[in-house]
């Protein structure tokens, strides 16, 4: 997703020069082309996260359009209060773009791990948060990104994650992505857990359960249409997401179905337990340790439908 | 001989701070009065405003970072023709257009919001790379207060602009000497503070923060410095023209003018 995003960006920022990627020390390997070719519109503001921020702010203020980049605790948390003063209340088009969403800086302990960035940035006003499944989507998020006025987050898993959409879908900010129509079940997905619900509804359907799948590549504004819809016509209903349970994509399902008048026979949060894990490993390991393995996910769901 | 003017304009200021502090019994007195020699050389003398055009892209910018003494901003913005003087009435008041800690545009010439401290030389400093990347003459001013330089994100922000020689931004640190809940060299020194600027990169020019005669070539001085941000430590009284008995005193930071106070000094 990083590559994407980067690629992306570089693209678009060779034709607006009022483009300018700030990193706080981060993307060594990754950065170079774009800090090369276009050395006006990189600047490495070093290990301060907060005056990245408030710098971001600033620039916005002259026409600016930065992009400010770091690992998801330090793009989101230390700097929240910035986050909060500087750009959403003075809603400045400014981008936080986090990297290493859930456990994909797994064995480096729970410092790295990326599991409250939704649910600290969802009450914020004017904050738009994308929250791409794959590298497709990241490029489409990341190209609205350049386009919208206003702030907005880019949540993003780390290097690697499998290409889920071979052919680009239509994206509308605000708006989810149903990936396959199917009866009865419905997985809905946000951000790194996209590949792993696609490997869920594989196996599901060598058991002959077909399920429905969606991406939700914005987490605010939340598209409650298409989950009330959901709700409506699937009898099982499964939110998977590498995020604490609290605020996280789970929360937001709850809050638009329960405020409304739509009922449902059964709704589970896949997430991310309320504890820091005790043990360090992979993404694949840790996920098995917080209950987010595709089996775990896969025994719950045959248990509930059988 | 200080100018005449700007002595009238400062009196008129002190006078609408304390009848703002009174009417909306409001804190933060003594750090609005302790600035407003500050923001009248600014606003009257030596930086670039257009208060019918308030944001034409040729202003000097002034990013006031201790937001919670906007009031004096505020009569200042007033005074020099940006609004009508008799918004000043609607501050900290129910449905007021003027918040107790400024807030961008909720008047014309209000550049930035702000209120928690140490974000707003940050911004300053982001605005001023932007300037320079884009090549413009205008200037950025910030006004910090001493107690802001207590928070680690301030320090940040003159780590980068020292690192990055934005000669275009000028900051003054409205010097009071006292913070919420005392003298600064109690609660936090920031002592030697002009060297800790300097050696951040800095031209370092400490000045009487209430003689027109030294602040004015003070800030005229820091217009013309090449290759590094300049710093001027403004050395001011927190409550200065305000009610005698909390003048110089932390109480200035928390205690409006009664009746008879208010009455007295506006007679």
């Amino acid at each position: 997703m990083r590559i994407a995003f980067v690629n992306t960006l570089f693209k678009l920022a060779k034709k607006d020069s009022r483009i300018i990627l700030l990193t706080a020390d981060l993307g060594y390997s990754v950065f170079e082309e774009f800090q090369e070719k276009l050395p006006d519109q990189f600047l490495n503001v070093g290990i301060a996260e907060q005056n990245m921020t408030g710098v971001a702010a600033g620039m916005a203020i002259e026409g600016m359009k930065p992009f400010i980049y770091s690992i998801v605790p330090f793009a989101t948390m230390r700097n929240f209060e910035q986050i909060r003063n500087d750009i959403c209340y003075q809603n400045l088009n400014v981008k936080i773009v986090g990297v290493g969403a859930g456990f994909s800086y797994g064995p480096y302990g729970h410092t790295h791990h990326g599991l409250e960035d939704v649910a600290i940035l969802r009450p914020l006003p004017n904050m738009t948060i994308f929250t791409p499944g794959d590298p497709v989507e990241t490029s489409l998020v990341t190209t609205e990104a350049v386009k919208m006025q206003g702030p907005a987050y880019i949540r993003l898993g780390r290097a690697g994650e499998p290409v889920v959409h071979t052919v680009a879908p239509q994206f509308k900010v605000g708006k989810g992505i149903v990936l396959q129509k199917g009866k009865k079940v419905a997985l809905i997905a946000m951000s790194t857990m996209l590949a792993s619900t696609i490997e869920v509804a594989k196996k599901l359907k060598e058991k002959n359960l077909t399920p429905t799948i969606v991406s939700i590549p914005t987490i605010k504004p939340f598209d409650n249409e298409l989950i009330l819809d959901i709700f409506k016509s699937h009898e099982y209903i499964y939110s998977l997401e590498e995020h604490f349970a609290v605020g996280g994509l789970g929360s937001a399902v709850a809050e638009a179905v329960v405020t409304s008048n739509v009922s449902f026979k059964k709704y589970h949060m896949f997430a991310a337990p309320d504890k820091f894990s005790k043990v360090i490993g992979d993404q694949r390991y840790m996920r098995n340790d917080n209950g987010l393995s595709v089996d775990q996910i896969l025994k719950k769901i045959i248990s509930d439908t059988s | 001989m200080q100018d005449k003017k700007l002595l009238e304009v400062s009196k008129k200021i002190r006078r609408s701070i304390l009848e703002m502090s009174y009417k909306a019994q409001s804190a933060h007195t003594g750090g609005a009065l302790s600035c407003v020699e500050i923001l009248v050389a600014l606003y009257f003398k030596t930086m670039k405003v257009f208060p019918k055009d308030p944001y034409s892209e040729k202003r000097d910018r002034l990013f006031f970072s201790k937001a919670h003494d906007a009031k004096a901003l505020y009569a200042v913005l007033a005074e020099r023709g940006f609004f009508e003087k008799k918004l000043l009435d609607g501050y900290e008041m129910e449905g007021g257009k003027l918040p107790g800690h400024s807030t961008r545009h909720c008047v014309p010439g209000v550049e930035i919001s702000a209120g928690s401290l140490g974000h707003g030389l940050s911004i300053a400093v982001g605005s001023a790379f932007a300037g320079k990347l884009k090549k413009s003459n205008h200037k950025i001013f910030a006004i910090l207060s001493d107690g802001e330089c207590d928070e680690g994100s301030t320090w940040e922000a003159i780590l980068f602009a020292g690192h990055h020689k934005l000669e275009n931004i000028i900051t003054i640190v409205d010097y009071n000497k006292l913070q919420g809940y005392g003298i600064t060299t109690d609660v936090l020194d920031l002592e030697p503070f002009g060297d800790k600027w300097k050696s951040f990169g800095w031209n370092v020019i400490s000045t009487d923060g209430h003689d027109f005669n030294k602040l004015i070539p003070a800030i005229e001085k820091a217009k013309n410095s090449k290759g590094k941000p300049t710093v001027i430590i403004a050395n001011t009284i927190k409550g200065l023209g305000g009610v005698e008995m909390h003048i110089n005193k932390v109480s200035s930071q928390y205690k409006p003018p009664t009746k008879e106070e208010i009455d007295e000094i506006l007679t």
